[in-house]
């Protein structure tokens, strides 16, 4: 059996209008031989939690783009622990200023990738966590 | 509790992980559907294919609220292609389906195809069992679309609907006489656009090539409507031709209508008892396949293949005369003598 795949959400949460940033990753992860379950735009936490549930990934990666960063990370990462999801690696790529990164972080958001990351970041960072928990 | 227990004790987690498991065909999974095979055998299983383009997951997310309004629970397999180069992939069939998202009695899952070519996952017939023995009423299985070669979900299916759209270059000479073959039920989505009527008459007319007996029936005054036209099928169904618009869900309760149509008949007429044989046989054969070549491959001694494979692309073998020679073992002496033709 070939090595498992790492299954990743791209979810959109929230008002922001359009989504090139996310695709852009979710084309990334995919030649990076992820599987990329894409949501689409306005997702709320309730749908990204039900679809991270449903889809049992790895990762949950986060476009955010509009400045709703501290609103929605506290109820995503609340209901993901509910579900018992504890373990998934959440990321977010978008706009965000440097210092809500500390407060991100200790929600347990693990990466925080603005305009000037590059997609080889978020790869290596997805991978080196599916590492970790795999030992 | 053990995770097939916590699946029918309705856990939705386990579930998921349990599908992981089957997805990946690990020892667990296995096991699993080995407990589970037992309690399958009740859920509708409907496929949809189709080509891209022409609305196949905003159809299965309406067909689903439907059924949702008549009581039953729904799950989803959608299925998309995953990278050659890669093997990564973008299940995007999601996107359509947001209205089902809160609703505790629909399951949403995404395969990608992992490299399997007739248009589903190798585990995708294991993911829908385990939704069956889950209790799941409906099971809706959206293919991967390109629309020709995807056949496999005949052979998973109860009820297959195939899905065509107007303005896709689809006239007489365009629609592929296969795909429709494997129709249970034609569905004309985006009926809104123009060109409808001459989709949903080269549809007609490529039934019609295949089944000449329509015409003479339809002349004896058999009252045909706008919206479904009725054709003979091989084995005493009717395949009605539907016309839909799945953004805003015009004829999506006739479909489901044909859809439980085609369910009573299939009990009826005896057709749905055959269909399961011929499903559990297609995937035991699959199961054979892969079981015997995986077992083939350990059993080889060390080096064997390689070795075959490079007289083979030495052209000191064909791939028959290969084959044989792995099957039947022998030297690389005996086994160019064997197959030889005379032709060296």
């Amino acid at each position: 059996m070939s090595e498992r795949k790492i299954r990743v959400l791209v979810a959109k949460p929230g008002l922001d209008g359009h989504d090139r940033g996310a695709k852009v990753v979710a084309r990334a992860l995919r030649d990076a031989g992820m599987e990329v379950i894409y949501t689409g735009l306005r997702q709320t936490p309730e749908m990204i939690a039900q679809a991270a549930l449903q889809e049992d990934v790895d990762v949950v990666g986060l476009s955010i783009l509009s400045g709703a960063h501290m609103a929605l990370t506290p109820r995503l990462m609340e209901l993901l622990k509910s579900n018992g999801q504890t373990d998934i690696h959440v990321f977010i790529g978008g706009i965000v200023p440097d210092e809500d990164i500390p407060r991100l972080k200790q929600m347990g958001i693990r990466g925080v990738y603005g305009p000037g990351a590059s997609t080889e970041d978020i790869v290596r960072d997805i991978r080196l966590a599916a590492e970790k928990r795999a030992s | 509790m053990t995770l097939v227990d916590s699946v029918l004790k309705g856990d939705r987690l386990a579930l998921a992980r349990l599908l992981t498991h089957v997805e990946n065909n690990t020892v667990d999974g296995r096991t699993a559907l080995r407990l589970l095979f037992p309690r399958t055998g009740r859920a509708h299983l409907i496929g949809v294919t189709g080509a891209p383009g022409t609305g196949k997951s905003s159809l299965v997310n309406r067909l689903a609220l439907h059924f949702r309004g008549r009581g039953k629970r729904v799950a989803i397999a959608a299925v998309d292609p995953s990278s050659p180069f890669t093997g990564g992939a973008v299940l995007g069939d999601r996107v359509r389906m947001k209205d089902l998202s809160s609703d505790p009695d629909v399951f949403i899952r995404s395969m990608a195809s992992r490299g399997a070519l007739g248009g589903l996952a190798r585990t995708t017939a294991g993911i829908v069992q385990v939704f069956d023995a889950a209790g799941y009423d409906m099971i809706l299985i959206e293919t991967v679309g390109a629309g020709q070669g995807e056949v496999d979900i005949v052979r998973l299916a109860h009820t297959t609907l195939v899905v065509e759209a107007p303005g896709l270059g689809d006239d007489i000479q365009a629609i592929k006489a296969g795909i429709l073959e494997i129709a249970d039920i034609l569905v004309v989505n985006k009926a809104d656009r123009p060109g409808v009527e001459n989709t949903e008459k080269a549809l007609r007319s490529v039934l019609e090539l295949a089944h000449p007996t329509l015409r003479a029936l339809l002349h004896h005054g058999q009252a045909v409507t706008l919206d479904v036209a009725v054709e003979i099928g091989a084995e005493g169904w009717n395949i009605p031709i539907q016309r839909t618009v799945s953004t805003d869900g015009q004829g999506i309760a006739e479909l489901a209508d044909e859809i439980e149509r085609h369910f009573d008949y299939l009990h009826a007429s005896g057709n749905w008892a055959r269909r399961e044989q011929r499903r559990l046989a297609s995937e035991l054969d699959a199961i054979l396949q892969q079981t015997l070549l995986d077992r083939f491959h350990a059993d080889l001694p060390e080096g064997r293949y390689n070795e075959i494979m490079r007289q083979m692309i030495d052209k000191q073998l064909s791939p028959e005369e290969a084959a044989h020679g792995l099957i039947d073992g022998g030297t690389h002496a005996q086994a160019g003598r064997r197959g030889s033709r005379g032709a060296k």
